[in-house]
């Protein structure tokens, strides 16, 4: 397959088309930026939402069972599903997309960090409890960095699905990139809308995973150094 | 709630179950699509990763797959996959919903096949057994508790994903969400909620039914391994 750069080289029905992005530059912005902005508030209210419920599910033992069943029946249930409950509910907008990405963010979270504060050593916890250390000085000093993997990778998962989750948004209108691939499927099969949509929510996810990453290596430099 | 109730009305109505298009038949697209695109997950996954665990290579190609995968959206594949040769129809959307089947199969077949006790397979080794017959008669059997876990896994994954089908008109009981959400919401409210609780309630149906079906595979001996694999498939699904 060859690529073509412009309609003058091939006027059929290209997958990849410059001449395309050039004149829609700016519908394609718009949906590169709204996409952008709901995953950013997502996987933001998702952490500060599952963070606090991953320790108080790590502190009351009796919490953990049903947090992780409620969180696994709720993995389980469809999105176009969650959609169909919540748009009639809260209407068509950015609201009800926010609140089904958010929700399925925060169970991924959820348990990673969950995994993240259960492998922390207990000859550690013992060393701390021995140095005189409380349980919140504990939980900020000692169990939420030595955590610091599991939340990362419990961060980057839900970064890069809820990416892709945001293009279900398409069925109340609101999916972001899905936008553009939903459009280009309507609009006679224009296959370069839909490979820039595609192109871009997959290159959006690379980003995002890849910026995490390297924050998660400036916070955790004692890990660099164990394995170097 | 007012919607709820329409949804509950909507439900009652025998004919919208019996119509052509009604709940029935979109049950079976649904079911078919989703078996077709298992099977097809199964035939590429399974293999591979038996043999991958074996020779114990490409636990990364392993790990790459699930990652790309995650980052694709099931929208792109379904408006994709109709322009190329597929063709549009169902071998298209098959073969997109069975690309998100294949990350759970495929880890979890690798990891089963490495989790084998590596004292069996010296034992085995020094039986005679060559490497065929060790995959065939110490690996394989070892490895069925997280074949059935990954199975679970990919399946319901799937039952979830073919409602998805519905955006490029492919079938199935999203279908019901999508003409309801074409509707007013005024008047569609209650069918879009009715077709969320059909898809919603078949998904968990089905987790529950392979639950026990994944217990009932799983020989007596291995049942404690199999909640530790069930456990892992969990994170598999989750990516961890």
């Amino acid at each position: 397959m060859s690529l073509h750069l412009s309609y003058r080289a091939a006027p059929g029905n290209p997958w990849f088309s410059w001449q395309y992005v050039r004149d829609n530059s700016d519908t394609i912005l718009a949906a590169l930026r709204e996409h952008t902005w709901l995953v950013a508030r997502a996987v933001l209210i998702a952490a500060l939402v599952a963070l606090p419920l991953a320790v108080a599910a790590y502190w009351f033992r009796s919490l953990a069972g049903p947090v992780l069943a409620v969180s696994g029946v709720l993995y389980t249930i469809p999105s176009l599903a969650l959609f169909a409950f919540l748009g009639p509910t809260l209407g068509i907008g950015a609201v009800t997309v926010l609140t089904v990405v958010v929700l399925y963010a925060l169970l991924v979270i959820v348990r990673n960090a969950l995994a993240g504060l259960h492998q922390v050593p207990p000859d550690v916890l013992e060393a701390a409890e021995g140095m005189g250390y409380g349980r919140w000085a504990r939980l900020f000093r000692i169990e939420l960095p030595l955590a610091l993997p599991g939340i990362l990778t419990g961060l980057r998962l839900a970064t890069v699905s809820t990416v892709a989750l945001v293009t279900v948004g398409v069925v109340i209108g609101r999916g972001g990139l899905g936008q553009l691939i939903f459009a280009g499927f309507q609009n006679n099969f224009y296959k370069a809308e839909i490979m820039t949509g595609t192109v871009l929510c997959v290159l959006l996810a690379l980003v995002l995973d890849l910026v995490l990453a390297g924050v998660g290596r400036l916070l955790t430099p004692w890990l660099r150094r164990r394995s170097a | 709630m007012n919607h709820l109730r329409e949804a509950v009305v909507w439900l009652n109505d025998p004919l919208n179950w019996t119509n052509p298009g009604g709940v029935l038949d979109r049950l079976g697209e649904h079911l078919i699509l989703s078996a077709l695109a298992v099977l097809l997950g199964c035939l590429v996954a399974w293999p591979l990763g038996l043999w991958l665990g074996h020779t114990g290579r490409g636990g990364s190609a392993v790990l790459l797959v699930s990652n790309v995968t995650l980052a694709i959206p099931t929208l792109a594949l379904l408006t994709i996959l109709p322009l190329t040769f597929l063709g549009f129809g169902r071998p298209a959307v098959v073969v997109a919903l069975a690309v998100f089947a294949v990350p759970p199969l495929l880890a979890n077949a690798y990891t089963g096949v490495r989790q084998a006790d590596p004292e069996a397979r010296d034992a085995a080794r020094g039986m005679g057994l060559s490497g065929g017959q060790l995959l065939r008669r110490v690996e394989l059997p070892l490895s069925v508790p997280y074949l059935a876990a990954g199975f679970r896994t990919a399946a319901v994954q799937v039952v979830a994903t073919t409602a998805l089908a519905s955006f490029v008109n492919g079938g199935g009981l999203g279908q019901i969400i999508r003409a309801g959400f074409g509707l007013d919401i005024a008047a569609g409210g209650g069918q879009v909620i009715a077709g969320g609780l059909l898809v919603a309630g078949l998904a968990l149906l089905v987790e529950g039914v392979l639950a026990l079906v994944e217990r009932a595979v799983t020989p007596r001996p291995l049942r404690r391994v199999r909640r530790a694999a069930s456990r892992r498939a969990a994170d598999a699904m989750a990516g961890g």
